[in-house]
């Protein structure tokens, strides 16, 4: 009796070890189940997901106008400090004072795209871009400026 | 190092593991009195990615804090948003419109099953086999997808806000989720062919960490530590908070009250999962998914508490508001502390081998310990 | 035919005619030297890159695809990588033995490839004791294992090193055992013979159940003298960070690691000399044409079939499972291999008594 479980406890066990080679094995005769992705290769057909979350932008249309009116929502609902606006007044043809933005300084190196100025701002001014390859040789290079340089606000947008 | 040299006896050899070490997955120190290959005595030394996200959190208004909590358990992110969103809203007394819940119910249980994939590839590798940490990363990265699609992000998905959620599902959400579930199903024996079954797997399981029922309530640990020990934990059954009452699952108990047990729990654990999604992924009701709330949230005065189930256990957000704009105070009971809290219990007097086994069971993950 | 031992001829002819006895034999010496360090960095690519090919297959990924055609020079780059890597003796070290213990492991290994038959008629040195050589000889490996985990004065150095030692010394009587099955079915210890013995017909198949069972045994009780996965707990990683060789950089490193997948060579060598007939070709009773075609194949090439299909199985040991503890380990060994290999060979002694084989 004793022999009879000895030899059955070794054939179970040896069972076992037999079950996870086969399936071992079955993967190092399929390779079309190879999942690797060879990342810098595929970059012409690497497609990100349109809702990912790479970097905020801020879309100039063909005229280099934006839609920021300077409101500071965006600065105010970011938990880290990414978001920098500066303002200037702008002069109109009236001759009145506008509040205008100088620069929306961002600072890529803090953000930690929570997604939450993008929801913030009233005038959809700002947007993710679908951008992941943000390494640089310049810690300075994260802070980016995201109006173009004399750029200035869209019509109609207040 | 000084006060542990004062306990032991000549002959023992105390060993660091950690802070870098390839058992602890991150920075936890463990000092280990050894008497050869027989541990002793085991005690953690925290405190090496502690990041205060407490006291971070209070200097953050009701929107910003829930995405710092993103960072305590990363791997269940999206139930530790959950929490937070949820502990507010019950403090603004916001009526989340149905669709809201049911897309936060089939993420969190999405994330569950990426978070105990994870475990199961890391656990594996603990024990030194390499190759099933691959299987498993091959079904997780369809759940890292589906999140990327509708979130847009992988891993902190930060989609949860006060009053629902941050953005509509993506058309192809439910397409995909199929789509994964048939991946699962068809790839979930494999897990048993290779790891539940293996012999070599069993003898290192089996027996080892007994945790007794007592132990794991006197120690608070939570989630399937628990449940491995036969006590009947799940906050989504006993306090049930969303549309977790209205669903069928089973809460999964094994009376093993070993390292095998804990394993089983998180292994069929992650079938109820399948099963939740099953049911509500025909089912997305229509409408909003975000209720209206005010540009500025304002909690009243008063203290408020919301705990979930994550994958490793009971999370709790405990928050004391003075009124304003910001938390007075804020505080997480998180499920890792405790359960590594048992570890010098369930580790005394097993080999150095089995330690490994036995924080793999515990799923532990080091920024939900320290915070 | 063209073959190795023709060429080993004619350079010795060669060699006889030109220079005086001496001189020739000195050379010849050299040479010899040469062709095994030769073998020794060849083999070590080889088998690096083809672990990494087996683990990458095993585990849906591409493996090394970069250096090379199909990332085969990538075992070559990491090697002028780990040559000119600083290899650091540290402060609280042994010095002599930390340095020594490398050399040591390697030494071993160079040994060991002395009475292995290649080819037909090609062989370094042809000893009437060669299996018996084999099992002494490799005995002293866990010498160097230990030495290296006492000198390097590190905690996760020593308990590797000390794991290693008691697993090396089990399991040796076991492999031993199950080299003693095969030597009582061929009455000698000499490689040369043991190869002629199975002239018509390996011993895996003429040997019937006793002889598939040692053959088993053999392949775990290897398996676990080399170190390597499911029984390697002297540099499990996810335990003692890389056990015995934790201390060990640059250069250093690379002759244990070289070492330990030469000793695989070696030990599958043996394997295939004792169970799969060297390098017999694969003979099926009369089929006059088949025997003939398989006949046609050089020797060296079923030789080193023959070793890489075993190699290739103690890889797919490695990547399939998990690690054993330490006490079961033991147990493994003194429970289960030992009592049934003792069995076996009893029962092998029978059959060969009586006569009941091919």
């Amino acid at each position: 009796m004793f022999l009879k479980d000895y030899i059955k406890e070794v054939y179970g066990a040896v069972k076992s070890l037999i079950v996870g080679m086969r399936r071992t094995g079955y993967y190092f005769t399929h390779h079309k189940e190879i999942i690797t992705e060879q990342y810098p290769d595929n970059r012409a057909t690497l497609k990100l997901a349109d809702r990912f979350k790479g970097e905020v932008v801020m879309p100039h249309n063909e005229n280099n106008e934006h839609r920021c009116t300077g409101c500071t929502a965006c600065e105010l609902a970011c938990p880290n400090g990414t978001i920098k606006v500066v303002t200037k007044f702008d002069i109109t043809p009236e001759g009145k004072k506008k509040k205008a933005i100088d620069k929306l300084v961002y600072h890529l190196e803090l953000c930690t795209m929570c997604n939450l100025c993008v929801t913030a701002c009233p005038s959809d001014a700002i947007k993710m871009a679908q951008t992941f390859e943000h390494s640089v040789y310049d810690r300075n290079k994260l802070t980016k400026i995201l109006n173009n340089p004399g750029s200035k606000i869209m019509e109609g947008v207040e | 190092m000084v006060e542990e040299l004062g306990k032991t006896t000549e002959g023992d050899l105390i060993i660091n593991v950690g802070p870098q070490h390839p058992a602890t997955h991150g920075v936890l120190h463990l000092v280990i009195t050894l008497n050869g290959e027989t541990i002793k005595n085991v005690e953690p030394h925290l405190g090496y990615i502690h990041r205060s996200i407490e006291k971070m959190s209070e200097s953050l208004t009701y929107r910003q804090f829930i995405y710092v909590t993103s960072r305590m358990d990363y791997l269940s992110a999206h139930i530790n948003n959950h929490a937070c969103a949820m502990c507010v809203e019950k403090g603004l007394q916001i009526e989340v419109p149905e669709r809201a819940q049911v897309i936060r119910v089939i993420m969190d249980e999405l994330t569950r099953i990426a978070s105990h994939e994870l475990w199961w590839g890391a656990m594996a590798m603990d024990l030194g086999a390499l190759t099933p940490f691959f299987y498993a990363f091959r079904e997780r990265e369809t759940i890292n997808e589906i999140m990327e699609e509708t979130c847009g992000a992988r891993l902190t998905m930060n989609y949860m806000v006060p009053g629902g959620v941050l953005q509509d599902l993506h058309p192809d959400f439910q397409r995909k989720v199929k789509e994964f579930i048939q991946l699962y199903k068809r790839k979930i024996h494999e897990y048993d062919e290779l790891v539940t079954g293996n012999i070599i797997f069993q003898n290192r399981m089996k027996g080892v960490g007994y945790l007794s029922p007592e132990d794991a309530v006197s120690y608070g640990c939570s989630g399937p530590v628990t449940r491995g020990s036969g006590v009947s934990s799940d906050i989504r059954k006993h306090y049930p908070y969303e549309i977790y009452d209205k669903l069928e699952f089973d809460e999964i108990l094994e009376t093993g009250c070993d390292s095998f047990a804990r394993y089983l729990v998180r292994i069929r654990e992650m079938e109820q999962s399948v099963r939740i999604i099953e049911q509500l992924i025909d089912n997305i009701p229509e409408g909003d998914y975000q209720a209206k709330t005010k540009a500025v949230l304002k909690l009243p005065k008063g203290e408020f508490y919301q705990r979930v189930e994550t994958a490793r256990g009971e999370l709790g957000v405990y928050i004391v508001s003075e009124g304003g704009t910001t938390p007075y105070r804020i505080k997480y009971r998180s499920p890792g502390f405790s359960n590594l809290s048992v570890l010098n219990k369930i580790a005394t007097g097993s080999k150095l081998g089995d330690l490994v086994a036995m924080m793999g069971t515990l799923d532990l993950v080091i920024p939900d310990i320290d915070r | 035919m063209w073959s190795l031992s023709q060429i080993a001829g004619s350079i010795h002819e060669w060699l006889s005619t030109t220079f005086n006895p001496t001189i020739a034999l000195v050379l010849e010496m050299v040479i010899a030297g040469v062709a095994i360090i030769g073998l020794f960095a060849v083999l070590g690519l080889v088998l690096v890159i083809m672990e990494r090919k087996v683990a990458a297959w095993i585990q849906i990924r591409l493996g090394p695809n970069r250096v090379g055609p199909k990332g085969l020079l990538q075992s070559a780059a990491d090697t002028v990588k780990l040559l000119v890597k600083e290899g650091m003796t540290p402060d609280g070290a042994d010095k002599f033995l930390f340095n020594l213990a490398p050399f040591i492991a390697m030494i071993v290994a160079m040994l060991l490839m002395a009475p292995i038959a290649f080819a037909k008629d090609f062989q370094f040195w042809d000893l009437n004791i060669g299996i018996l050589y084999v099992s002494s000889i490799s005995s002293i490996m866990v010498i160097s294992i230990l030495m290296a985990g006492w000198s390097s004065n590190n905690k996760y150095s020593l308990m590797g090193a000390m794991r290693s030692g008691a697993q090396i010394v089990s399991y040796e009587l076991s492999a031993g055992l199950a080299i003693l099955t095969i030597v009582v079915l061929t009455g000698s210890l000499q490689v040369s013979e043991i190869v002629q013995s199975q002239a018509n017909g390996w011993w895996l198949f003429k040997g019937h159940i006793p002889a598939i069972i040692a053959f088993v045994i053999f392949m775990i009780a290897v398996t676990a003298e080399t170190n390597r996965a499911p029984f390697d707990l002297a540099e499990a990683e996810s335990e003692l960070t890389a056990g015995f060789h934790t201390e060990y950089s640059g250069m250093k490193f690379a002759l244990f690691f070289l070492s330990e997948y030469v000793n695989v060579f070696i030990v599958c060598a043996i394997g295939a000399t004792l169970f799969l007939g060297g390098w017999m070709p694969f003979h099926i009773g009369n089929w006059e044409a088949f025997n003939h075609v398989m006949d046609y194949i050089p020797s060296s090439i079923w030789f080193f079939g023959k070793t890489f299909f075993l190699i290739f199985l103690i890889m797919w040991f490695r990547w399939t499972f998990p690690r054993l503890r330490i006490d079961q380990l033991l147990n493994l060994e003194w429970k289960y291999l030992l009592p049934i290999s003792m069995v076996n060979l009893l029962l092998m002694t029978a059959l060969a008594i009586l006569g009941w084989y091919f």
